[in-house]
């Protein structure tokens, strides 16, 4: 019989340490599907933020860096200007790219780096225990919104995706979801999309994808999912928000 | 030249390729340099970051692509960058930073002062941790400071602080430059640029287990305890039949100078001794000073930072006296001339 889906070899075979139906575990193997398919392995670099994800580097088995808590894209760029050969990601969270380091996120999308970035937003602060993050949806409960986001006193949801798109140096931004096996393929297809921006020396890149986190968000694994349909697309709805390549994608 | 740029061309002729930096007086000179002549040569890059925090972060990327990389500051900056030399130290990524500091807490004044030592040499960012910390005294100890920086950087994989202050960074000094410019830049064997024909290498500070972090520290600190046997430097003057030694680094130590001349001019036995490297301090050469010398005076462009260090390094031994000005108004040779005069006489010396 003909063998029409394997793991790819780049997600090493270890037992993921994310909670039953994170969306850490989907992504990290959308990132390693495409990155073995793109044959990108020899000469690729990923960096990785604090947050639930700072252990990635035991999963794929790439030329890995922490960074710093939100300093991804400084890091990412200090590599990139250095070996500009080299193709560069940042893996990181909304604490992270949207928080503490949405300095770091703004300039280096505005001169746009010839970057790749994955951001997972799952709406919390997954790794110190279920805070606010700036994508928390009004009326959510986490730990630090225990009656719910009040926008007046917390603030609205940050559009990280909308935003980067108005920026020049940004070629290329959409926003998917992995809570369903088409979203999940259209994931892929936007990571494949954002890494050949970077082949292409067009820009800046950035996918965000909306993840579940069940044990913060206090559901089950098919509730989160449910909810990120139901509610988190109303927030952030997906598409693409801006795409300078000219070629667009099948769907 | 002044010394700002003098500092961006020895970096230059050291091999630098990549440079971020935030403006801040009085160091633009050297940004505003590396803006002009290391973003022409090829293979090089000059980023104006959006912080020093940033500034700090590509340095710390540019390290983990095996390049020499520089980043400078002055005071308000450092503090900024002190997450970034934690991670660097912790990653062990060579580095090369520049403080041109002036004087503070706070926003604080443009001018000289020496008030950051305790930041440079304690650490300042957050773990156990050591950078080593050069402090030179003249544009030209700047231009050999800087080209000798990248090359501890590299042997003990550290972060290296240049402490400089404002009126070095601004003063003019003929200048003589003793390297050319490599013709093809250097990459480190350790660098991150994909796994080509090799295994995955990963730089990462995080542990979730206990002992693999204390392996971590002792590694380090075995390191240190090296820097410590091999790179310690000093410098002396008229210090062998001295009755006091003044102690002073950087600009305060070339005051220092000018007032322990004119005191032998007036047949007082003073000397200087100059610490180079203010981490590791040079406490052995005080120690053995002590042998000889029982006064010392500390003089420093701050409240006593150097002074702790001074005193554990005499353990007892010898009085020290201390002598300091906070900052901004740099004091003559002949006003620290008058403090050394009376401790001599208190001291019944003459
Ligand atoms: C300077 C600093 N502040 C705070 C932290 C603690 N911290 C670690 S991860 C994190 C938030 C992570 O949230 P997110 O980026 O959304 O990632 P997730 O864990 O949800 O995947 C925080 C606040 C830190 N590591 N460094
Ligand atoms: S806390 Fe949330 S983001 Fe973190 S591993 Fe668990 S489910 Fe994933």
């Amino acid at each position: 019989m003909e063998k029409v889906y394997s793991r790819p070899k780049l997600l090493k075979r270890t037992p993921f340490h994310y909670c039953a139906g994170c969306g850490h575990s989907i992504i990290h193997r959308l990132v390693a599907e495409v990155i073995e398919e793109m044959n990108l392995q020899d000469r690729i670099v990923g960096v990785n933020s604090a947050g639930c994800s700072v252990f990635a580097y035991n999963y794929l088995d790439l030329d890995m860096a922490e960074s710093a808590h939100g300093r991804g894209l400084a890091v990412a760029t200090g590599l990139k200007r250095a070996s500009p050969e080299t193709i560069v990601f940042t893996y990181q969270g909304d604490g992270d790219l949207a928080a503490i380091g949405t300095a770091e996120t703004i300039h280096a999308a505005n001169r746009g780096e010839r970057i790749t970035a994955i951001f997972v937003n799952n709406a919390v602060y997954g790794m110190t225990g279920g805070q606010m993050a700036p994508t928390t949806l009004l009326a959510q409960q986490t730990t630090t919104t225990p009656l719910g986001r009040d926008a007046r006193l917390e603030g609205y949801p940050i559009r990280v995706s909308e935003m980067l798109a108005m920026l020049r140096g940004v070629v290329y931004v959409e926003r998917t979801a992995v809570d369903s096996p088409a979203n999940i393929r259209r994931t892929k297809r936007a990571i494949r999309k954002a890494f050949q921006v970077q082949l292409d020396d067009l820009g800046f890149s950035l996918v965000e994808i909306l993840s579940p986190c069940p044990i913060n968000w206090k559901r089950d694994p098919l509730e989160s999912w449910q909810w990120i349909g139901k509610e988190m697309i109303k927030e952030f709805p997906m598409g693409v928000m801006k795409d300078l390549t000219g070629q667009k994608d099948a769907d | 030249m002044d010394g700002n740029s003098v500092v961006g061309e020895a970096a230059i002729r050291a091999g630098c390729q990549c440079y971020f930096g935030y403006p801040i007086t009085p160091q633009n000179e050297l940004t505003e340099y590396m803006a002009t002549h290391l973003s022409k040569r090829k293979g090089c890059t000059f980023i104006q970051a959006e912080s020093e925090i940033a500034a700090v972060n590509m340095v710390f990327g540019a390290s983990l692509a095996g390049v020499r990389v520089m980043t400078s500051s002055s005071s308000p900056g450092m503090s900024l960058k002190q997450e970034g030399i934690s991670y660097l130290a912790s990653c062990e990524l060579p580095s090369v930073i520049v403080d041109i500091s002036r004087g503070g807490p706070g926003l604080g004044t443009i001018s000289a002062a020496q008030s950051d030592y305790f930041q440079a040499t304690k650490g300042g960012g957050h773990g156990d941790y050591r950078t080593i910390v050069l402090a030179p005294s003249s544009v030209q100890e700047l231009a050999d400071m800087t080209h000798r920086a990248f090359d501890l950087a590299d042997t003990y994989r550290i972060p290296v602080i240049i402490l400089a202050d404002g009126v070095l960074g601004q003063m003019m000094e003929p200048v003589e430059f003793k390297h050319e410019p490599p013709e093809r830049l250097p990459v480190r064997s350790s660098a991150l640029r994909g796994a080509k024909g090799r295994p995955r290498r990963i730089v990462k500070t995080c542990t979730s287990n206990p002992s693999e972090m204390e392996e971590i520290n002792w590694s380090l600190y075995r390191r240190y305890q090296l820097i410590r046997e091999e790179e310690t430097a000093c410098e002396t003057f008229l210090v062998e039949d001295a009755e006091l030694i003044v102690v002073a680094f950087g600009i305060a130590a070339r005051i220092a100078r000018g007032a322990v001349k004119n005191a032998r001019a007036s047949g007082l036995k003073v000397g200087l001794f100059r610490p180079i490297t203010l981490w590791p301090f040079p406490s052995n050469k005080v120690e053995e000073l002590a042998n000889r010398t029982k006064y010392f005076l500390d003089f420093e462009l701050n409240m006593g930072q150097m002074l702790e260090d001074v005193q554990l390094a005499l353990n007892g031994k010898g009085e020290v006296f201390f002598y300091g000005r906070p900052g901004g108004v740099i004091p003559t040779p002949s006003e620290v001339l008058r403090v050394i005069s009376r401790h001599y006489y208190q001291k019944g010396l003459k």
